[in-house]
């Protein structure tokens, strides 16, 4: 599944992410293949704010479409 | 190791060593630039770019701060900017957030593979205490082979350590595969540190090389994602786990059932600090009692000595678009005490960790006219000054949002030099009108924003923001910002407003601004509905936007066409300084286009509103 379709709450292990920008940006939070989030918060139709560790992102919905992920 | 120096901004003195300060943003950078440079600094703004660069002495050497970045690269201007500054540094101290290691450390790794010597200082190591964070800092030290210094930079804890040690700092550890892999770029550029960069695909770098750029950035990265969570887990241990008031604080302004009303306190704090205390009574004294009541006549008596104010000369300088008259009392007297409260509430919110958390609540609304939610900053701009908010465009991460962005700023909101003037107007008719006014700019706004993403190629970028811990922002860098912006903007925005005044004595001079306004006039009357004086605030309103609106209030308008008015003028052009910006940044073809785009949304919005309520 994707990351758009996760459920506020939920721990989540990343497969994988589309798009050369996105990844090099993520992996400096943290945030790459196989490493472990949490949904955070999800806003109506909005960005997906996931959570690791201290740190927090917001991501937008049509990049959340791009990280494919597996429930953890 | 031949390297080039990308620093022609900043004068350095023979034989001084540059030490460059580095570090993800919100990490207390500031406060260990102020403790080594002491009072004396230079601001200088980096070529092409909104961004300014700090520097100051150490010594005899040089210090220079940099914006605060996630890594070096060129992802936006201010990467840029940090990895040129990074490039020419001798000697590199990285500020690091202990509470954020997992984030920080990766840029501490490719500062540290740049070869260049680096010392660390973990900062806001109380607050990593308080969170039961602990960490082993002599065994960091020893696997980053750097050294590493423990501080609380607010509470000037451990500053003495940072200047003490300052240059002990060293090379530190490069793993063996990438110095491996850089061998062959090294070859060829003959500096390591931006071989590193062409490795990983800098294509600037690369470019000043004449090289290709590499295409090793995701295999780098990767491994150096690895060796920060290797150093992570032999050096950090956590106590405590569980929800911080501060986490949960910043969750309540996302929620949108909780994040929204908090929005419009917040909006409605900015309104009351702007709106009323500077633009009213701030303003109101500096603007009419200080430049128009002392100011004004004193120059015009002083020049008029020597130059009559009816020759051309002296209409150029004390006229009444003069260059010591108008423009001065435009700049000193309503724009700088705006600019600097805007930059004031902006940097608080910045700060704060409160933005970027309103970009994300937003985002979704912004996706429609094809931006994302951080395009919500120059939007907000905006009702301060236009031109400062079509500057700030640069932040966003495509061409194609910029010029979204440009266009609605362009078209549908009004500057607070205008909205003081409207919203007094405004207020008299009551709340029906006021209601039809602020539907239609909205609608405009959607319907503008809309057609252009329909209309134009490519695509927006993704809103992707990191959410830094709500904290209550530090006087003393509040300020410091607002005092660097507002002089940045002025730097920028005064000679255009200078040479829109030139422009404009020089229509009146020549006889110009009568023939145009005679040639205006049937536009008013047939299409608006209005009487055939309102031409004069509409030509008024291409100079200054609140010319325009204040043009109108002197007019004897039925509440219908006072509405109708309002509107067409808002919608009407953009002031000369703001244009002028706007050809700067987004070419002429494109600024003519706004600005003939804004001549017919004003008069067939206003004409369609005229006709159904008249």
């Amino acid at each position: 599944m994707t990351l758009d379709q996760a459920k506020r709450g939920q721990r989540l292990y990343i497969a994988s992410i589309t798009g050369d920008t996105v990844r090099a940006q993520a992996i400096r939070f943290g945030i790459f293949e196989g490493s472990e989030i949490h949904c955070a918060e999800k806003l109506p139709a909005g960005p997906i704010v996931i959570s690791k560790g201290k740190q927090e992102i917001a991501i937008g919905r049509r990049l959340a479409e791009n990280i494919e992920v597996q429930p953890a | 190791m031949h390297c080039h120096n990308n620093l022609t901004t900043i004068n350095i003195p023979e034989g001084a060593k540059k030490i460059v300060l580095v570090g993800n943003p919100n990490v207390g950078k500031s406060v260990f630039f102020n403790t080594l440079t002491g009072v004396y600094v230079d601001v200088s703004n980096f070529p092409g770019t909104t961004v300014d660069i700090s520097h100051g002495r150490f010594g005899s050497d040089v210090v220079i701060d940099t914006p605060g970045v996630y890594g070096i690269s060129s992802f936006n201007d201010e990467e840029i900017v940090a990895r040129d500054v990074i490039l020419s540094a001798d000697l590199i101290l990285n500020v690091v957030d202990a509470v954020h290691l997992e984030r920080d450390l990766f840029l501490t790794l490719q500062v540290i593979d740049t070869g260049i010597p680096v010392i660390v200082a973990i900062n806001m190591m109380d607050e990593a205490a308080e969170q039961g964070i602990k960490i082993d800092i002599d065994l960091l030290e020893h696997l980053l082979g750097v050294p590493v210094i423990p501080t609380v930079a607010i509470k000037n804890k451990g500053l003495d350590q940072v200047k003490a040690r300052l240059y002990e700092a060293q090379v530190g550890n490069i793993p063996a595969d990438l110095k491996k892999q850089l061998a062959e770029t090294l070859n060829r550029i003959g500096c390591w540190a931006e071989a590193l960069l062409v490795l990983e695909g800098d294509p600037h770098v690369a470019d000043r090389h004449g090289v290709e750029p590499g295409t090793q950035r995701d295999e780098i990265y990767h491994a150096r994602r690895h060796r920060v969570n290797d150093v992570l887990q032999h050096v950090v241990s956590e106590t405590q786990e569980g929800i911080r008031f501060s986490t949960k604080l910043g969750r309540l302004m996302l929620n949108p059932l909780t994040g929204i009303p908090f929005f419009f306190v917040a909006l409605y704090i900015m309104y009351y600090v702007i709106g009323v205390v500077v633009a009213q009574d701030i303003v109101g004294f500096t603007e009419e009692t200080i430049m128009q009541g002392f100011y004004e006549p004193a120059i015009r008596s002083f020049i008029g000595r020597f130059i009559s104010e009816e020759s051309i000369l002296g209409m150029i300088l004390i006229g009444e678009f003069g260059l010591l008259t108008m423009t001065a009392t435009y700049i000193v007297g309503l724009l700088l005490p705006l600019v600097v409260g805007f930059y004031l509430i902006l940097s608080i919110m910045e700060d704060s960790g409160y933005l970027p958390r309103l970009a994300a609540l937003v985002d979704r609304l912004m996706n429609v006219i094809g931006l994302n939610g951080r395009a919500i900053i120059p939007l907000i701009l905006g009702f301060g000054c236009v031109t400062m908010a079509t500057i700030t465009t640069r932040i966003l991460g495509t061409q194609r949002e910029r010029t979204i962005a440009t266009a609605i700023l362009g078209l549908a909101i009004p500057c607070s030099a205008q909205l003081g003037v409207i919203a007094g107007m405004l207020a008299g008719l009551g709340t029906k009108y006021i209601t039809i006014y602020v539907v239609v700019l909205i609608l405009v706004l959607g319907i503008v924003g809309k057609v252009l993403h329909k209309v134009l190629p490519g695509e927006s970028s993704d809103l992707l923001i990191d959410l830094p811990p709500i904290r209550l922002p530090g006087v003393k860098n509040v300020l410091k910002k607002t005092v660097t912006k507002s002089h940045a903007f002025l730097e920028e925005a005064v000679p255009l407003f200078a040479l829109g005044a030139l422009i404009i004595s020089g229509l009146q001079i020549t006889g110009l601004l009568d023939v145009i306004q005679t040639l205006f006039a049937p536009i008013t009357e047939g299409l608006l509905l209005l009487p055939r004086e309102t031409a004069t605030a509409f030509i008024m309103g291409m100079i200054r936007r609140d010319f325009g609106a204040a043009g109108l209030s002197d007019m004897a308008l039925t509440p219908e066409q006072t509405l109708i008015s309002l509107i067409a003028i808002t919608l009407f052009v953009p002031c000369i300084a703001a244009i002028i910006v706007m050809f700067k940044e987004r070419g002429a073809r494109e600024g003519s286009l706004i600005w003939i785009g804004s001549w017919i949304a004003a008069f067939l919005v206003g004409g369609i509103v005229a006709h159904i309520i008249l």
